[in-house]
């Protein structure tokens, strides 16, 4: 049997999610981590595993709510498989660690977590406060790669990736009113979700009208900081009679990191590591990108969303602005439905485990006000940007 | 003093590099082993491994892959000079650097646009000069 295919995803958790909480970050992080549990219909006796990106504590502020001693103890698990670290294939790197632990029989239910406080951690300050040496701190040495970057005032993912969509829109031609269209897609799911952050109306005027932070990226193609923590539970497929209901199937994971792994000397800086990690993941199914009935993918900045709807074939390469125009495609109703939940860009910067989360949601047919009508049976969940992807290709049971 | 985030800050291996910007000279690393140009600095050669690596001096020439006009950075003297342009530039000898483009109104950017280095000094006490490009001018 393929390995993935000896590995479902049994529940899900989700905290409370807000801009600024000031709760207790292992609070918020159990309390994603108990739904979790419950909603697999087990117990803290069943869970054996841990896997959590990226570790405890540190730099940024707020980056990370807990780490996986902080949880076994809390939670008092013996635990046969753990890992937690950020040095891996993107946030769901972490899940699919999980599965391998699964498939390999060290582990047969892993409790996955992620959790941020970065609203909170920001008070006042803004992001500057949570940047590399934040403003309000000392200048840092800035050693290996930030020695070359740091000096011409490109310090952080804002710049890095603009530079990235630049060369996207000078090679196919690509617009910002395309662009746009992720953000607004987003804003558009946001309103359906009771959890998310930004809820008010955004047109294609509004995003254009929003100041420019890094050309070509606007305000609206950076995703907001906030506070929450997001959990879900990788079992084994021979547990499924012990699950209180039919789990989502893992059909096929991607990993790969082929180009450099830079955010600047990658080999083609019109698309990311998504391009590596896509094709090794369709190369591990029959299933075909006219498949897939949902996508929820990464969307720290709206342009690394089209990079992933590119490398996962819903539309050729260089292609995805043709592909947004107008934003029927994407929408709820289109050939794709992408980002059901808002997104990160507008349900908040939970940072790459929502997306699992809500592309289980969606298959498991509970998403309330904003459950798909085609009720999906084949969906995506994609992390990372820059120089680390992964992704997962889920199936309904 | 307050801190800022523009000066490098080398270390064993990439002194060369920076002092030779001081000098006016843009260096990087070439193999005499197998030809090949690398960038960011390393003691061997990434694509054939030999540590019979040297610094041989660019010409300066380059062209624009792609760039971004910032106009958001909290962090000082960034927050001085916003807006700016933050550059990756194909060097003449093969590899690609970050950098600023200098002298060049935004809408007169243009991917694959001829540039050329200029060396502008950002600070007195330490000396130190950045590798900046500006369009060629022949
Ligand atoms: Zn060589």
């Amino acid at each position: 049997m393929k390995a993935e295919h000896q590995t479902v995803i049994s529940g899900v958790g989700q905290s409370d999610v807000g801009r600024r909480l000031f709760r207790d970050p292992l609070e918020l992080t159990l309390d994603a981590c108990v739904e979790a549990i419950h909603d697999a219909g087990l117990t803290t006796k069943d869970i054996d595993g841990i896997a959590t990106y990226p570790g405890p504590g540190g730099e940024p502020p707020g980056f990370s709510g807990a780490g996986a001693v902080e949880v076994q103890d809390a939670l008092r698990l013996e635990l046969g498989w753990w890992s937690g670290g950020i040095e891996r294939p993107g946030q769901l790197g972490a899940v699919i660690d999980a599965c391998m632990a699964v498939a390999f029989g060290l582990a047969t239910h892993v409790l996955c977590f992620r959790s941020v406080f970065e609203g909170s951690a920001q008070g006042g300050g803004g992001r500057a406060a949570v940047m590399p040496g934040g403003s309000n701190r000392a200048a840092p040495r800035a050693s290996g790669f930030m020695e070359w970057v740091l000096p011409y005032g490109a310090p952080s993912a804002a710049p890095w990736i603009a530079m990235m969509a630049q060369r996207h829109f000078h090679e196919y031609g690509t617009t910002p009113e395309q662009l746009g269209q992720i953000a607004v897609n987003a804003r558009r799911n946001a309103a359906l979700n009771p959890k998310a952050i930004y809820t008010d109306p955004m047109t294609i005027d509004d995003y254009l009208a929003s100041r420019v932070i890094a050309s070509p990226l606007r305000l609206f193609d950076c995703d907001v900081p906030c506070d929450g923590g997001t959990a879900m539970i990788v079992s084994h497929v021979d547990t499924i009679p012990d699950l209180r209901k039919p789990p989502v199937r893992v059909e096929a994971v991607g990993t790969a990191l082929r180009g450099r792994p830079s955010w600047d000397q990658f080999d083609d800086l019109s698309t990311m590591a998504m391009r590596d990690a896509a094709v090794q993941m369709w190369s591990r199914t029959d299933l075909k990108p006219s498949d897939v009935q949902v996508a929820e993918m990464y969307d720290g900045f709206s342009f690394i969303t089209l990079c992933w709807l590119e490398a996962m074939g819903f539309c050729g390469k260089g292609e995805a602005g043709a592909f947004l125009e107008g934003g029927h495609n994407i929408a709820r109703d289109g050939v794709i439905p992408l980002n059901t939940h808002g997104g990160q860009l507008s349900s908040g910067r939970l940072h790459g485990f929502s997306f699992l989360h809500e592309a289980c949601v969606q298959l498991w047919g509970e998403g309330g006000d904003r459950q798909l009508t085609s009720n999906p049976q084949v969906g995506v969940a994609a992390a990372g940007g820059g120089p680390m992807a992964g992704v997962l290709l889920l199936t309904k049971s | 003093m307050a801190p800022r985030f523009d000066l490098p800050t080398p270390d064993e291996e990439t002194a060369p590099f920076w002092a030779g910007v001081n000098e006016d000279r843009l260096l990087i690393k070439h193999c005499n082993a197998c030809g090949a140009n690398h960038f960011y600095p390393r003691p061997f050669c990434p694509t054939c491994w030999s540590t019979d690596v040297e610094w041989c001096a660019a010409s300066g020439r380059a062209t624009l892959y792609t760039w971004s006009v910032v106009y958001n950075n909290d962090l000082p003297p960034f927050n001085e000079r916003l807006p700016y342009v933050a550059a990756l530039v194909d060097l003449e000898e093969g590899p690609r650097m970050m950098t600023n483009v200098v002298d060049c109104p935004f809408d007169e950017l243009a991917a694959e646009m001829p540039l050329e280095v200029v060396y502008e000094q950002v600070s007195d006490d330490p000396f130190v000069k950045l590798p900046r490009f500006r369009p060629a001018r022949g």
